[in-house]
C-alpha cells in the first residue's frame, strides 16, 4: 500500500517534512504533532483502516535514520495526544523496530481509551506475549470493542482464553448482562 | 439553547455533570490549564494533567457528545513555585497538540515579580504559536491587578482581540472593554457573578466581545449556570438569537482564532469504532 499517494490533501508540507526529518531528527517533534491540521484526519478512500494524519505520520517515522527510531517512536507516543499515539501503535508493523515497542502495546493496553487498546492488538501484537495479549482480548470483550480489531485472533485464541471468556460470560449472565456475541467464538477452542 | 461553557474545569466534575450539561444543551467546551487545589510538587505533575487535557478528558466528554478543546499553561499561583517552575519548560510541546486552542490562564494571583516573567513568558508564546491566549485575573485586588494585566498584554505584542481577561465584575468590565479584548464572566452560585447581574452588564455593554463561562472546578460552582445565564436573558427581553451569540458564536469566534476549533460531532467521530460502538464502560 502506498500511503504517500493515498494521502489526499497536504503533499507539499509532507514532502518538506520527510526531508527535514531525514536531514535533521528532533524536526519530527513539531512536525508529527501538527501532521493532522495538514494531512487531514478523515479516512483515506485508497487506505482503509489508515486517516490523513496516521498516514503523514507513519511517513515520518519511516523518514527517520533507523538508529533513532525505537527513541523516537518511544518519545512520540508519550507525549502524544490519542491522535498521536494511535499513529504509532498503526505505524509499528510497518518499521524496522524489532520488538523494541512493546512497552508502548503495553501502555495502551492499560489505557481506558478504547481506540488505543484496539489499536495495540494490531499486526504488532505478534510480539505481545500470549498472557499480556490474552488480558488484552479479554479487555475488548469487557469493553465492547469489536473483535475484528485483533489481528490473528483464530490462530492465536486458546484454551487459556477459553477459560477467561467462559469466566467473564458467567459473571455477565450472574448479572443478567449482556454478552457480545462474536465472543462465543472464543469459547469453542 | 446550544451552549458553549468557554471555560470549565471538567477534571474536577463527575460523569453527571456531563450527563447534566449534556441535557442542558452543552455541546462543546474548553478547559483552561490552572491550579488543582492540592499544590503540585513537581513539573512531572503537569505533564501528567496536561496529558490527561488534551487525551483522557476529551475522550470523557465525547461519550456525552461533548466536544473538549484545552488551554495550556503554567498558572500564575504555581509559577511563584521553584518546585513547577520547570513545567514552564512542558507548555511549548503542548501548544502544538491539535486539540489545544489557546495559551491560558495566564495572568496574576498575587502580583510578584515570578509572576510577571512567567506571564510574559507565556504570552510571547502564544504569539509564537499564533494562538489567542486566557487571562485569568486576580480574586484579591482585582481592579488595579487587571490593570496590570492589560499592561502586559499589551507589552507582548499580541492582537488585542485575541486575548480574553477573564474573571470580571461591574468594576472591571469597562477597562477590558475599552482596551479591545474580550470580556470573560464566570458566573458562580454566591461569588464572581450572578446570571441576573450578567444580563445588566450584556445590557449596557452590548453583546460583542462577551464570553460567558461557568468556570466550574473543585469549589463551590455549577456547570450548568451558562443555562441559567441564558435563560436570565430571555426573561429580560432578550432574544434567542442574543442567546445563542453569547453562548455559542461568540466563544466559536474566540477559539476560532486559533485555527483549531474542530466542533464535529464527536457523536459521529469517535462514538464509533468501524461502525460499532465503542463507548461502554471500561475496566
Ligand atoms: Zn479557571
Amino acid at each position: 500500500m502506498d500511503l504517500r499517494s493515498a494521502i489526499e490533501t497536504g503533499h507539499a508540507w509532507l514532502d518538506d517534512g520527510v526531508a527535514r526529518v531525514a536531514a535533521g531528527p528532533p524536526a519530527i517533534t513539531r512536525l508529527f504533532a501538527a501532521a493532522g491540521r495538514h494531512c487531514g484526519r478523515a479516512e483515506l478512500a485508497a487506505a482503509p483502516g489508515w486517516t490523513g494524519d496516521q498516514a503523514a505520520r507513519a511517513l515520518l517515522l519511516l523518514a527517520l535514520p533507523t538508529t533513532d527510531l525505537p527513541r523516537y517512536a518511544d518519545e512520540l507516543y508519550r507525549h502524544g495526544d490519542p491522535a498521536e499515539k494511535l499513529a504509532v501503535l498503526k505505524a509499528l508493523p510497518l518499521l524496522p523496530i524489532g520488538a523494541e515497542a512493546v512497552p508502548l502495546l503495553h501502555d495502551a493496553i492499560r489505557t481506558n481509551d478504547t481506540r488505543l487498546v484496539a489499536a495495540a492488538l494490531g499486526p504488532y501484537a505478534r510480539h505481545l506475549d500470549q498472557a499480556a495479549w490474552r488480558q488484552a482480548v479479554l479487555k475488548c470483550v469487557f469493553m465492547g470493542v469489536p473483535l475484528k480489531v485483533v489481528d490473528r485472533l483464530t490462530d492465536r485464541a486458546d484454551a487459556e482464553l477459553a477459560t477467561m471468556t467462559a469466566g467473564l460470560r458467567d459473571e455477565r449472565a450472574a448479572a443478567g448482562r449482556s454478552f457480545p456475541d462474536e465472543a462465543l467464538s472464543l469459547l469453542e477452542v | 439553547m446550544r451552549i458553549f461553557d468557554p471555560h470549565i474545569h471538567m477534571t474536577s466534575r463527575t460523569t453527571d455533570d456531563y450527563q447534566r450539561m449534556a441535557d442542558a444543551g452543552v455541546k462543546a467546551i474548553v478547559e483552561p490549564a490552572f491550579w488543582l487545589g492540592q499544590p503540585r510538587t513537581s513539573a512531572g505533575s503537569f505533564a501528567d494533567y496536561f496529558d490527561s487535557l488534551v487525551g483522557w478528558e476529551p475522550f470523557r466528554a465525547a461519550q456525552f457528545g461533548i466536544r473538549h478543546h484545552a488551554t495550556i499553561a503554567l498558572n500564575p499561583k504555581e509559577a511563584n513555585d521553584p518546585r513547577c517552575r520547570e513545567a514552564l519548560a512542558l507548555v511549548p510541546r503542548y501548544l502544538d497538540k491539535d486539540s489545544v486552542v489557546a495559551v491560558g490562564e495566564v495572568g496574576y494571583d498575587a502580583m510578584t515579580p515570578e509572576e510577571d516573567e512567567v506571564f510574559a513568558a507565556q504570552m510571547a508564546m502564544a504569539v509564537e504559536f499564533e494562538l489567542p491566549a486566557l487571562v485569568h485575573t486576580p480574586h484579591r485586588d482585582k481592579a488595579r491587578g487587571v490593570d496590570r494585566t492589560l499592561a502586559v498584554v499589551k507589552e507582548s505584542g499580541i492582537a488585542l482581540d485575541r486575548v480574553v481577561v477573564d474573571h470580571l465584575n461591574e468594576v472591571t468590565v469597562g477597562a477590558v472593554h475599552d482596551a479591545g479584548c474580550w470580556m470573560g464572566f464566570s458566573i458562580y452560585p454566591d461569588t464572581k457573578m450572578s446570571p441576573d447581574r450578567m444580563v445588566e452588564i450584556l445590557r449596557g455593554h452590548g453583546l460583542d466581545r462577551i464570553l460567558v463561562n461557568s468556570a466550574a472546578d473543585w469549589g463551590r460552582s455549577d456547570p450548568l449556570l451558562t443555562l441559567r445565564t441564558g435563560e436570565a436573558m430571555l426573561a429580560a427581553g432578550f432574544t434567542d438569537d442574543d442567546v445563542d451569540k453569547v453562548l455559542w458564536r461568540n466563544p466559536v469566534e474566540f477559539y476560532g482564532q486559533s485555527g483549531r476549533l474542530d466542533l464535529a460531532d464527536p457523536g459521529e467521530q469517535d462514538a464509533t469504532f468501524e461502525g460499532s460502538s465503542i463507548l461502554r464502560g471500561g475496566s
